[in-house]
């Protein structure tokens, strides 16, 4: 049986099905990256890995114990960073340190809390609130704190979609590197198929929804550590991608139909408003309205 | 083909109680007719400003900007705009919306043709179906498509993106840029996009700008996108070409990000909104009553 182990597992909101027949098997050690849109069901499947979701049927098992409530042997990194406003860098890894390990000597504890704040670079913020940093600076605040309770897996639910695009490319290589120093078990969430190849070992597409399923697992066999630029010569990169972004594109394509419909385009200029209105202007189209025939989509 | 749109010796300087700051300056680019032109760079190096400038939203410190033989003051709907949030006015549905600017430049068309063109773009977007819904009865995808279809339907001189897809998932950012595309190819109005991500660059691009990092921004490196036309998804990944380009300008914007800070405190997006730190920090400002609880968590 395999360390994170979800079986048949189905989720609905009231009618509508939300995710179904979702399997997924994670060896121990490995990083998974879960591509999907945004919309179809991507944070339900990490709550439900938490444990802050139930299933409505199917299982899921980590190290052969059933989830049925969050605890502190699953880190979650959320895409909001859920810090506590009012508390310090420290103190909100103090937290969950204080949480999961209590019967630690405070020093201990102290060193502990120290040790993460420096892996993610913080070690000159940490009397800072988190409304004095800036969002990379608070992901990775989120990230220490998950990393602190020593979780057994990591569950980053979307960690860098809301960061810029040089924040993000600086994270990813930061993530790269924690995961390369612990060697933790990480299911990450992400809407960036070029995220997901870059820092997983597997990617696994998850379709469009309503009732979601995943697609067939995506194995990325490129050495390790990547490089970003270099990584654009690699020929297993450009078919992973192709392949990929394939499959997705068409997973939500199944979902739209397109029919030809006959449109009426009038072939009329805009006026010029720099210039004054005339009252009595009624200009006429300067041909018949022309009929396009034009392949439209039904949402 | 002819220079259809001249930036020349484009220059902005905002007062500063340090002294004047120059951010763009010297900003010198000639676009053709009908071609498709990005500028690439960090956020906050100044590319937004040259947009908005353009578009007239923005003074003009030094230099000046000639459009089809006119130089421009102020905007006008000779400029179509889509905006990274597509602004829509949530009291009216996305016809009502896209009519507003229809009614203003086609104020001699007869009412029925102003609705054929209305109906027209929304159709060719993809919202023929969800037509007189409201702003908030939308997906953000959706929304953006209403916000291509309100800049076509002026049938303006020049087209300005700025940033136009980077709300979006990647997934439905791929399926987006399609839309524009083919709209694009429909229309053949020349345009101008600022974006930060590669792929979108080089899809969309019949050249692309590279913007050194500000303050004191200009053009950097200039490079041609000889992709054939009409572009599809799968053709254009799979061309030999695609991969050394992307190469390329992921090379150029690694090289600027170098020349700064790394992670830099809470600037992101400064050239969007100055505004924002400032707004962030009242919202999740703990109030001073809290100061009290935080003590408290300490002991």
């Amino acid at each position: 049986m395999s360390f994170l182990e979800i079986s048949h597992v189905r989720k609905s909101f009231g009618e509508s099905p939300v995710l179904e027949d979702i399997n997924l098997s994670i060896e121990k050690g490995e990083f998974v990256a879960i591509v999907g849109f945004s919309g179809v069901g991507k944070t339900t499947l990490i709550n439900l890995i938490a444990g802050l979701f139930k299933p409505d049927s199917g299982a899921l098992t980590l190290d052969g114990l059933k989830i049925a409530q969050p605890g502190p042997e699953r880190g979650v990194v959320f895409q909001n960073y859920s810090l506590l406003p009012w508390l310090s860098v420290y103190e909100n890894i103090e937290l969950a340190v204080e949480r999961a390990f209590p019967n630690w000597p405070s020093a201990r504890k102290r060193q502990h809390v120290e040790r993460y704040i420096g892996m993610v670079g913080l070690t000159p913020a940490r009397e800072k609130r988190p409304s004095e940093l800036s969002g990379g600076m608070r992901q990775r605040v989120s990230l220490a704190r998950a990393l602190a309770m020593d979780p057994q897996i990591l569950l980053l639910d979307e960690p860098l979609s809301a960061l810029d695009a040089l924040t993000r490319a600086t994270l990813q290589d930061e993530i790269s590197r924690i995961w390369q120093a612990n060697q933790k078990t990480v299911v990450m969430i992400t809407n960036d198929p070029d995220e997901g190849i870059y820092l997983a070992d597997r990617v696994v597409p998850l379709t469009a929804g309503p009732g979601a399923t995943l697609g067939p697992s995506f194995p990325i066999e490129i050495p390790r550590p990547r490089d970003r630029k270099t990584i654009n010569h690699d020929p297993r990169f450009k078919q992973i991608r192709r392949d990929l972004i394939e499959f997705m594109l068409k997973s939500r394509s199944k979902r739209h139909i397109a029919i030809t419909k006959k449109l009426v385009l009038p072939d009329i200029e805009p006026e010029d408003l720099s210039r004054p209105r005339r009252i009595f202007a009624n200009r006429r189209a300067r041909r018949r309205a022309e009929i396009k025939e034009e392949l439209v989509e039904v949402q | 083909m002819s220079d259809y749109c001249e930036l020349s010796n484009l220059t902005k300087i905002y007062p500063a109680p340090q002294g004047p700051a120059v951010i763009v300056k010297d900003f010198n680019l000639r676009i053709a007719k009908g071609e498709f032109v990005t500028l690439i760079g960090h956020s906050g190096c100044g590319k937004s400003t040259v947009l908005s400038m353009l578009a007239g939203l923005s003074e003009i410190s030094g230099g000046g900007i000639i459009l089809a033989g006119k130089e421009l003051d102020g905007p006008g709907p000779d400029r179509g705009m889509v905006f990274q949030s597509p602004c829509l006015l949530p009291w009216m549905t996305a016809f009502e919306n896209v009519m507003l600017g229809v009614e203003q430049v086609f104020f001699t068309a007869s009412r029925e043709e102003r609705r054929e063109i209305v109906e027209y773009y929304l159709s060719v977007v993809g919202l023929g179906e969800a037509m007189h819904k409201k702003p908030a009865e939308l997906s953000q995808g959706m929304k953006q498509r209403v916000g291509i279809a309100r800049a076509f339907a002026l049938n303006p001189k020049m087209l300005l993106l700025d940033e136009p897809f980077g709300m979006l998932d990647s997934l439905t950012r791929y399926e987006l840029q399609q839309v524009l595309i083919e709209l694009w190819r429909k229309n053949k109005i020349t345009a101008f996009m600022v974006t930060h991500d590669v792929d979108e660059a080089l899809f969309l691009s019949d050249r692309v700008v590279c913007m050194t990092n500000g303050p004191e921004a200009q053009v950097g490196e200039i490079l041609s996108v000889p992709l054939p036309r009409p572009r599809e998804r799968k053709a254009v990944i799979e061309h030999p070409d695609y991969y050394s380009l992307r190469e390329r300008l992921i090379t150029f914007l690694e090289e600027r990000a170098h020349r700064k800070d790394i992670d830099p405190s809470p600037r992101e997006g400064r050239g969007r909104s100055r505004w924002r730190p400032v707004l962030e920090r009242c919202a999740t400002r703990s109030p001073s009553s809290l100061n009290g609880e935080r003590a408290g968590v300490r002991g």
